[in-house]
């Protein structure tokens, strides 16, 4: 195995470093590792598994357990769809499809030049503005399919 | 500085009351998750900006603050003046110098910015007066809105930590357990477990190295009070996890957190490390030689890591699976030894009994049901937001009176509570009182506190699918009659609303619900079948009417649902726009046509139409008649 890993491992080593080499420290720092590479690289899962010393199977499942650990490369905006109930029964569903249509992807799908992702999630806990849609980090309340394009031109940059 | 005793924390307190003071005006900007989204990050910075400018802060006394969650944001950006108590709703940045001359400097109300009552179209000044806030009664949520939760002396001088300092002071760690009984509290997070009863199981488990943790994945889709306690006043959620463990004898605390609830990791952080370095908090705690430390620990985003024993799991940096519930967690929770869960709601309240008593606390309420709840109202109603009330109000006067009624005017069909776990609660039983046993004895939950509100244009066959869609994705998988029952059902339900449904299907449904009630490994599984067995109680001629006629009375279910325009539209062009697929034809003020084969029956037409003029009918209705 003297294969060079594909991804700089220098910022999980720093992640690392910061938490105390055991099992509880697991998901702190795969948030973390997901945060800094936008998804869960290979590389890292296996070098994280040796540092905390919980087996790499172990690893594996708890990255694939939790909704927000991803293994695929993630697109540079994740767009989040809230389909909470109050979203659910203010239309969630029409902004999911006027994405398709605009996008191309559908839920949890990337599009092909990493620009964006989409994520359906269950309830942001901005019900009183249903339905929701997060670009970035920009929330869009009462968003409305028709207004698509504006949300997606400006999402990430933080204006009004 | 470290506080080292009671009467430094009182001279802290009287210190902290003075700067209050100091402020003889006030600007209260509300930076509530929903307000941030519409503009309340800029709002406060423009204030801050123009009162330094004007010289205001020492002139007239003039202080901005940026809050947390004032509940109403449905209206928001909000802005609260103090003392007058006056309130604008949906303020702008660019209003801000003018907000300044008219109303601070001139004293001149903006009428644009003032609350308009839907009920009358009367304009409200005063906060108060309001009816969504006039109702309310306030104790978790005692500070949320009123102190700034990033500043640590603005809290205690709103009396956070007095609990504390009681609880280390002037009282054992057993009366400090009696006071907590004689309130009667249960949890907020659900299930109603009294909170002194859960202690002392827990004291009672041998064991010298134990656990407090507070449950703040909040899960429930529709309720979002545990992320604006969390966020408006996280020093609440601090306070009561101190005084439960001095009562319990812990020294470790642990917050879960929801990672969707960025701010609410924040908000808590700043408060850890601010309390830390007062000494509220981690060592020798304001010198009473007591040891208690909180740590944060982010949710992986699993809605069974609310269950208990799959929280204590996931805390462990394991997945979130369930065990059986014969093992308490009060003995063998967080690495098998004594813990005791609480919701974020049940420790925001600890403080306020401690320091205002249990009695007192329990004069409020029913029977069995002490105290206040906090409630997220979403859904199809005019004022959308968080409120908290006294137990046994209502379902009429929270949704009419403070809700303001159904959105539009629309007839209303349902209220949905308790989140996945929860059902529906149709108009004949609106009088219910709302405590646990009323609404478990409808055949809903508490929950955490999510009323969605649901009008006719709402399906039941859908509203049951979509819990169904949502609890197939959240289910562990580790025991089978939650996984394979909630995928069968979910099969079921497709055919339905897809017109593939058949005599029978009800049948089915409600003999699988059976099964995964008695069989299921945790309340995840156990309480699925609630959302379809109240809508099943309920609204079963919505169920036949999908299956016998081909029909979604309320108009939801594309594959039986056409949509057709009446011969009173005038023409407004506002459908042409809103049709994503480009049905719909028509000249400006003249009749428009949807074609039929376009058509996806997404509904997008109906929900703008201004003049009511577009219908739904059954898909089947339509065919007959080209047929004819």
């Amino acid at each position: 195995m003297a294969e060079q890993p594909c991804v700089d491992l220098s910022k999980t080593e720093e992640i690392l470093a910061s938490y105390p080499h055991e099992e509880p420290s697991l998901i702190q720092v795969l948030q973390d590792v997901h945060r800094a590479y936008n998804y869960l690289p290979c590389d890292v899962l296996v070098r994280v598994a040796m540092v905390l010393d919980v087996p790499l199977a172990k690893v594996f499942s708890v990255s694939t357990f939790y909704k927000a650990f991803s293994l695929e490369p993630q697109g540079d905006t994740i767009i989040k769809v809230c389909t909470g109930t109050a979203c659910h029964i203010r239309g969630a569903g029409q902004l999911v499809e006027e994405l398709e249509r605009k996008l191309g992807i559908g839920a949890d799908e990337t599009t092909e030049d990493l620009k964006f992702t989409v994520k359906t999630v269950n309830c942001v806990g901005a019900c009183a503005m249903a339905p929701v849609m997060i670009v970035g980090e920009k929330y869009w309340g009462s968003a409305k399919p028709a207004r698509m394009s504006k949300y997606l031109a400006e999402g990430g940059h933080d204006e009004n | 500085m470290r506080i080292e005793s009671k009467d430094q924390f009182d001279a802290l307190r009287t210190e902290a009351k003075k700067l209050e003071d100091s402020h003889k005006r006030k600007i209260l900007v509300c930076c509530g998750t929903g307000c941030l989204a519409t503009g309340a990050k800029e709002v406060a910075e423009s204030f801050a900006k123009e009162i330094e400018e004007r010289g205001l802060d020492v002139e007239v006394g003039l202080g901005v603050k940026s809050t947390g969650c004032h509940g109403f944001c449905e209206r928001g950006p909000l802005v609260v003046f103090q003392p007058e108590g006056l309130l604008y709703t949906k303020v702008q940045a660019k209003r801000v110098p003018e907000i300044i001359e008219k109303t601070i400097l001139g004293e001149e109300l903006i009428p644009g910015l003032l609350y308009k009552n839907p009920a009358d179209n009367e304009r409200i000044p005063a906060y108060e007066e309001i009816p969504f806030y006039k109702n309310q009664v306030r104790v978790a949520m005692r500070n949320i809105g009123r102190i700034d939760p990033t500043d640590l002396m603005d809290a205690i001088a709103h009396d956070a930590y007095t609990g504390v300092a009681k609880a280390l002071f002037e009282m054992t760690p057993d009366e400090v357990l009696d006071e907590v009984e004689v309130s009667g509290q249960r949890g907020r997070g659900g299930a109603g477990f009294y909170t002194a009863r859960k202690w002392r199981s827990c004291k009672a488990a041998p064991g010298d190295r134990r656990f407090v943790l507070c449950n703040g994945d909040e899960g429930d889709p529709g309720a979002f009070k545990d992320r604006s306690i969390m966020e408006g006043d996280p020093h609440s959620v601090l306070e009561g996890m101190i005084i439960g463990a001095c009562a319990l004898g812990a020294h470790e605390g642990f917050i879960y957190v929801r990672d969707e609830y960025p701010l609410a990791v924040v908000n808590l952080q700043v408060a850890i490390v601010e309390a830390r370095k007062l000494g509220l908090l981690g060592e020798n705690i304001m010198g009473s030689g007591f040891d208690f430390d909180i740590q944060i620990s982010r949710g992986g985003g699993a809605f069974v890591c609310g269950e208990s024993s799959a929280l204590m799991r996931s805390l462990a940096g394991k997945t979130g699976e369930p065990r059986a519930k014969y093992v308490h967690s009060t003995e063998k929770g967080l690495f098998d030894l004594p813990t005791v869960l609480n919701n974020v709601e049940t420790w925001a309240g600890i403080g306020a009994i401690i320091h205002h008593g249990g009695a007192w606390f329990a004069a409020m309420g029913t029977k069995k049901s002490k105290g206040t709840k906090a409630f997220s109202l979403v859904g199809k109603v005019k004022n959308t937001g968080l409120i908290e009330l006294p137990m046994g109000t209502t379902l009429r006067h929270i949704i009419f009176d403070i809700g303001g009624g159904v959105l539009k005017d629309r007839p209303f069909k349902a209220v949905q509570t308790g989140g996945p776990s929860g059902g529906c609660i149709p108009e004949d039983l609106l009088d219910l009182p709302v405590d646990y046993e009323k609404l478990t004895e409808a055949g809903s939950m508490m929950g955490s506190g999510g009323m969605i509100v649901m009008d006719d244009r709402t399906c039941m066959v859908d509203v049951a699918r979509y819990f169904l869609g949502f609890l197939t994705e959240e289910s562990c998988g580790k025991c089978t009659p939650c996984r394979e029952g909630l995928k069968q059902m979910l099969a079921i339900y497709d055919a339905l609303i897809e017109g593939r449904g058949r005599e029978g299907d009800i049948e089915k449904i409600e003999a699988l619900a059976n099964g995964m009630q008695l069989g299921s490994l945790c309340e995840l599984g156990k309480s699925a079948p609630n959302p379809v067995l109240s809508t099943l109680k309920y609204f079963r001629s919505e169920y036949e009417a999908h299956i016998r006629d081909r029909a979604c009375p309320a108009g939801i279910c594309r594959e039986l649902t056409a949509f057709e325009i009446m011969d009173d539209c005038d023409g407004c062009h506002v459908c042409f726009k809103a049709c994503p697929t480009e049905a719909i034809e028509g000249t400006i003020k003249e009749l428009h046509v949807i074609h039929q084969d376009l058509c996806i029956s997404c509904g997008a037409c109906l929900d703008v139409c201004p003049t009511d003029s577009i219908r739904t009918l059954p898909k089947i209705e339509l065919a007959s008649r080209e047929v004819v």
